[in-house]
């Protein structure tokens, strides 16, 4: 593989793991308070968030990538 | 609250709309302009991943657990981060090997066995009953509460007979639904552009119901969600909703629940369907790996509002908390929104049923029933189009009411969303296999198969059978104390471990039987080449951009592939196909007309289709002339290689042998050359020996005739020497001549019976002269009776001579004494030959009967003999199979010894000489 | 001073046969009936030639041709070989040796003399 999509790999791995250890015990804990930020429970708000700022990443790498040349779909019906 | 038939009507009309829609989607596929080639589509298909779950369960479970839902939607947002690469790659295995369902994925990846096909198609039919059982539950429930919601309304109470259960209708209304959308034909692809087009329709639909009710809920009866959220802070009761503990089971559960939701959204069969068989092209899975975790966001906003309304408003949990969603709207007489809402639950439940449900029908045909009937010969010949639709339908109908029959005897006792999850649990069992399989070609067909059918076990008796258990079909004491009363096996605590939740504990052990018997069985496990094969088909798959799984070389007319075809997917379906081809490639579809590699290709991609890549690959192959180039065209090969390694084996073999043969003749030719080399050399020296006396004869014979006036006593001498030379000469030939003879096998023996003391006697006689001359003493000591043997007399007696006269040679004259001594010891015929000459050099003795061997005469004179005489004794004795030999010290004498056998005693007397 | 000619053959009759020869053409003769002995005369003699047979016990004739070669007082002595064997190999390789003529038994005396003679007159 040319040595962009490696690094694109590489990049997704990186953050889905970052986004495994960001959802789980133990950071997940510290904002399993009853407490609200922007009248929102922290927790909430934390896991919104995260999610967001997630899906941005993942966006933000793949809308990046160049396209490969083979195209799937199959003849015509 | 609504009219019954105001609710049928609006889900009928709503149905149609799908109904039409997929209708359009299909006309506009099947002329070529798709209307879902594009990556929002896409995305919006894969929602179908938000079922009745999502619409109800997810408010009912934000309610009793408070973020406990949220992993679900987690998971796959994570795992959308890997299915750039981890997805694309499947996509690109499934469309490089026309793979049609993901029964045929695993089942192509291993060898192409249609056995752990089977076992795939049974592991999801079986884990996705619950799933089902969970839409047709959702949508009973909110049919009934829609019908007759009073508040504060007691749980919905279950049907008392089948026949009024709302949900056996809606379970019928949906298998009709389900088989006219999905099997109105045999498509060769396997896709449904129609469907496709209507499940991303119902997308749309259930995410804008749900936000609608979310924000009707927030802002209309309350005044934003941070007015409920404070509100929910004060009670004490659902403060307890904020953070994680509320999720029973605690972080651990959590972290299961984001586990199996990464491996449900892409395992799941009707996931797997449209991510991977239903991918137009691969570029869209880019957007989609973040649009679709953004719609997920988007579609659980609310989930909270909701929850904690419904909560606030019903507090006494009068209200399954799985039917706030709807219970919230009506309760404010807010009919609209409800209507609106139960459009968006029956939208999300068909949405899963008919895509699980054509999923998983057409793997029940492909992979479960097509391999069985192939197998019947008596179907072969018949058209099988219709038999594969019935199939099919049939197929629908009964899955559905499986998942009808799971509502009615477990369905009542569950959560929505804890059925959900057993069946993701189950999906998760293909995870293992198909993951590693396609990252690791050691991955083997038997590791796959025993880690299926482990998991499987595992799953089904630490999910499954509690659920019978819940739903009193199983005695409760299974649970507590394990079954026959072994605690160590109990299904929520299998060998002791309880320190989980019942899923997280089932996980853990289905995952770690599954994980850990493919894994140790593959590596304790050799493949077969069409394993090897496979798995370098699957792994390496963006290393070989256009691999085709077999080309064709045989031949086949266009009209035999033709009705090959329609055979199973109907000749207007065919014809349609064929022509298209033809026009595409340019080329006239005449009926007799050779079919090309391209076109038997084709055809093969077409009916894998309808029945499976193996399936069609055997079909094909009946038909096709000649030689296919393919894995079996490739095993034949193979074995014919090893039938031509076993030969060339054998022949080195052979040549072995041969060369053995060929050492044997080569020591042969050598031996024949030193023999060459020997009578070369015997020529010679004869030559010499010939030429030696002659020499002298010429010379003084020219001398005598050039020299008249010589003296006589010159005269004399010169005579005397050419006529000794002369002997000596003849004496060379005769022996040379008789040498020949023996050893050339011609010389003629006789066979007497002879008496050696004659024999003796006439030897002393000849030489008697000869001792006297030399005034050698002769003495014989010869025993008084006869001693026979069967012999050539002449031959025995030229021995005698030959040593006697030998004998002489080597005595001083005068003192010489020559013995000749015949005994018979030891049963034997022995004649010795002694003188007290200078006696014989040990080195000598090995010699002496070597051709043209002379010893030194007795002054150290040069030797008189030839060298032949003790040669041709020799041959002589052994000639009798006697053995002859010299017994000498030098300065003692030397003594000449042969023994013969003697002859048999017979009638006939021993002849006098 | 005549010259002398060493003759040598393990064969007394053909050495005595070969005595008359140059007697009669009036050289003086030596005889020695193997290699040794001629190489012991030849140590402490100088003949005007040699007579050579090949087939000789105690060095034969090539051994004796090839050391008197090398001794510096007889590198022009003229040798004339016998032989009984006739082989072509056998005269060159007498010849390579160093001998200046061969001849093959049995030879003409009226050749043998003539050859000795010519050989002395260079």
């Amino acid at each position: 593989m040319p040595e962009i999509k490696r690094r694109q790999n590489e990049r997704l791995v990186v953050i889905l793991i970052v986004g495994v250890i960001a959802l789980n015990y133990p950071i997940l804990s510290l904002f399993s308070k009853v407490r609200l930020i922007f009248g929102a429970p922290v927790l909430y708000f934390y896991l919104f968030t995260v999610w967001t700022v997630f899906i941005g990443c993942v966006a933000l790498v793949l809308e990046k990538t160049t396209s490969s040349p083979f195209v799937s779909s199959p003849p015509k019906t | 609250m609504l009219q019954e038939w105001v609710i049928l009507l609006v889900s009928f009309c709503y149905l149609g709309i799908l109904f039409a829609i997929a209708y359009y989607g299909d006309k506009r596929a099947d002329a070529g302009r798709s209307i879902i080639s594009n990556p929002y589509i896409y995305t919006l298909s894969i929602a179908v991943y938000c079922t009745a779950w999502t619409f109800y369960g997810s408010v009912g479970r934000a309610a009793t657990t408070g973020a406990g839902f949220l992993p679900i939607y987690l998971g796959p947002t994570l795992m959308a981060a890997l299915w750039w690469f981890v997805l694309r790659k499947i996509i690109r295995i499934a469309k490089t090997h026309r793979i049609t369902s993901i029964a045929d994925f695993i089942s192509s990846r291993y060898a192409k066995d249609p056995l752990i096909g089977g076992i795939v198609t049974i592991i999801a039919v079986v884990g996705i009953l619950p799933y089902i059982s969970l839409q047709l539950k959702a949508v009973s429930v909110s049919f009934n509460v829609l019908h007759t919601f009073q508040a504060p309304a007691p749980l919905v109470p279950a049907a008392d007979s089948i026949w009024s259960d709302t949900a056996l209708y809606v379970t019928l209304a949906m298998s009709v639904f389900a088989i006219l959308f999905g099997t109105r034909h045999i498509d060769a692809s396997e896709r449904h552009e129609g469907m496709v087009a209507a499940v991303a329709f119902e997308s749309v639909v259930k995410l804008v119901a749900f936000l609608v009710v979310g924000i009707f809920v927030s802002y209309y009866l309350f005044s934003g969600p941070a007015e409920l959220i404070h509100d929910a802070v004060i009670s004490p009761e659902l403060s307890k909703l904020m953070n994680i503990e509320a999720l029973s089971g605690g972080y651990v559960n959590w972290f299961t629940l984001t586990f199996l939701s990464m491996m449900a959204i892409l395992f799941l069969p009707r996931q797997f369907h449209i991510l991977v068989v239903e991918n137009v092209n691969e570029e869209h899975v880019k957007k989609a790996s973040w649009l679709f975790p953004l719609y997920l966001l988007a579609i659980n906003l609310f989930v909270l509002p909701i929850s904690l309304a419904g909560l606030l408003l019903f507090p006494d949990g009068s209200v399954d908390p799985d039917i706030f969603v709807l219970a919230v709207p009506l309760y404010n007489n807010q009919e609209l929104v409800a209507l609106f809402v139960y459009l968006g639950g029956l939208s999300a439940a068909t949405g899963m049923v008919i895509v699980a449900t054509i999923a998983l029908s057409t793997m029940v045909c492909n992979d479960l029933v097509m391999p069985v009937l192939l197998r019947l010969r008596s179907l072969q010949r018949s058209d099988l189009s219709s038999v594969l639709l019935t199939i099919r339908r049939g197929s629908i109908l009964v899955i559905l009411l499986l998942g009808y029959g799971f509502f009615r005897l477990i369905g009542e006792s569950y959560a929505l969303v804890t059925l959900g999850l057993v069946s993701f649990a189950a999906a998760a069992q293909f995870a293992p296999v198909i993951l590693i399989g396609i990252y690791w070609k050691g991955a083997s067909r038997r590791g796959a198969i025993t880690g299926l059918l482990a998991g499987f076990a595992m799953w089904s008796y630490t999910l499954l059978v509690p659920s019978f258990v819940k739903s009193g079909w199983i005695a409760t004491s299974i649970l507590e104390s394990g079954p026959f009363g072994i605690e160590l096996l109990g299904p929520y605590h299998l060998f002791g471990l309880a320190m989980f939740d019942p899923l997280t504990h089932s996980v853990f052990w289905s995952m770690l039987a599954n994980i850990g018997c493919l894994v140790c069985v593959s590596l304790f496990d050799r493949q077969n080449a069409m394993e090897r094969l496979q798995a370098a088909h699957f792994v390496d798959v963006f290393r070989h951009e256009d691999i085709d799984t077999g080309l064709w070389s045989g031949t086949a007319t266009v009209a035999e592939l033709k009705d090959l075809v329609a055979r199973f997917i109907g000749s207007e379906q065919t014809d349609k196909a064929f022509s298209e081809y033809a026009t595409e490639h340019d080329f006239d579809v005449k009926n007799k007309a050779q079919a090309d590699a391209n076109l038997v290709g084709f055809a093969e991609r077409r009916l894998a289709g309808a029945i499976g890549s193996a399936s069609a690959r055997v079909m094909i192959s009946s038909v096709v002339k000649g030689e296919e180039i393919s894995i079996e065209g490739l095993m034949k090969i193979l074995d014919e290689t090893s039938q031509v390694i076993e030969y060339s084996h054998r022949l080195e073999g052979k040549s072995r042998e041969l060369e053995e043969a060929t050492a044997e003749l080569r020591a042969a030719n050598k031996r024949l050359t030193e023999l060459d080399r020997l009578k070369d050399e015997f020529v010679s020296t004869v030559t010499h020996e010939l030429r030696t006396p002659l020499t002298s004869v010429r010379a003084f014979s020219e001398i005598l005739r050039d020299n008249p006036s010589l003296a006589l006593e010159e005269r004399h001498k010169f005579l005397d020497i050419i006529v000794k030379e002369s002997e000596r000469l003849t004496r060379l030939i005769n022996q040379v001549l008789d040498l020949a003879k023996i050893e050339s096998g011609s010389a003629e023996w006789s066979q007497d019976c002879v008496d050696l003391n004659e024999v003796i006697e006439e030897a002393s006689r000849s030489l008697s002269q000869l001792f006297h001359e030399s005034s050698i003493m002769l003495e014989k000591e010869l025993p008084a009776r006869t001693v026979l043997v069967m012999a050539d007399r002449d031959r025995l007696v030229q021995v005698a001579i030959n040593l006697l006269s030998n004998a002489v040679k080597f005595c001083e004259p005068g003192t010489g004494q020559v013995t000749v001594r015949l005994s018979t010891p030891r049963g034997k015929v022995r004649v010795e030959v002694a003188d007290n000459g200078p006696g014989i050099h040990p080195d000598e003795q090995k010699r002496i009967f070597e051709k043209f061997h002379q010893l030194k005469g007795i002054r150290d004179e040069k030797p008189r003999g030839s060298g032949l005489g003790l040669t041709i004794c020799h041959r002589i004795i052994n000639y009798h199979g006697g053995s002859i030999w010299v017994e000498s010290r030098p300065g003692a004498g030397a003594k000449f010894i042969f023994e013969l056998a003697p002859a048999e005693r017979s009638s006939t007397d021993g002849q006098a000489s | 001073m005549a010259d002398t000619i060493l003759i040598v053959d393990d064969e007394p009759n053909i050495v005595i046969s070969i005595e008359y020869l140059m007697k009669r053409a009036g050289y003086e003769v030596a005889m020695a009936y193997d290699g040794q002995q001629a190489l012991d005369y030849l140590a402490d003699n100088r003949p005007a030639l040699m007579i050579l047979d090949v087939m000789m016990p105690n060095k034969n004739g090539f051994e004796v041709c090839a050391e008197v070669r090398s001794d510096q007082r007889f590198a022009e002595m003229p040798i004339l070989m016998l032989t009984a064997k006739g082989r072509e190999s056998e005269m060159n390789k007498g010849l390579s040796l160093g001998a200046s003529a061969y001849i093959s038994k049995p030879f003409s005396t009226y050749d043998l003399v003539e050859r000795v003679k010519a050989l002395l007159q260079v």
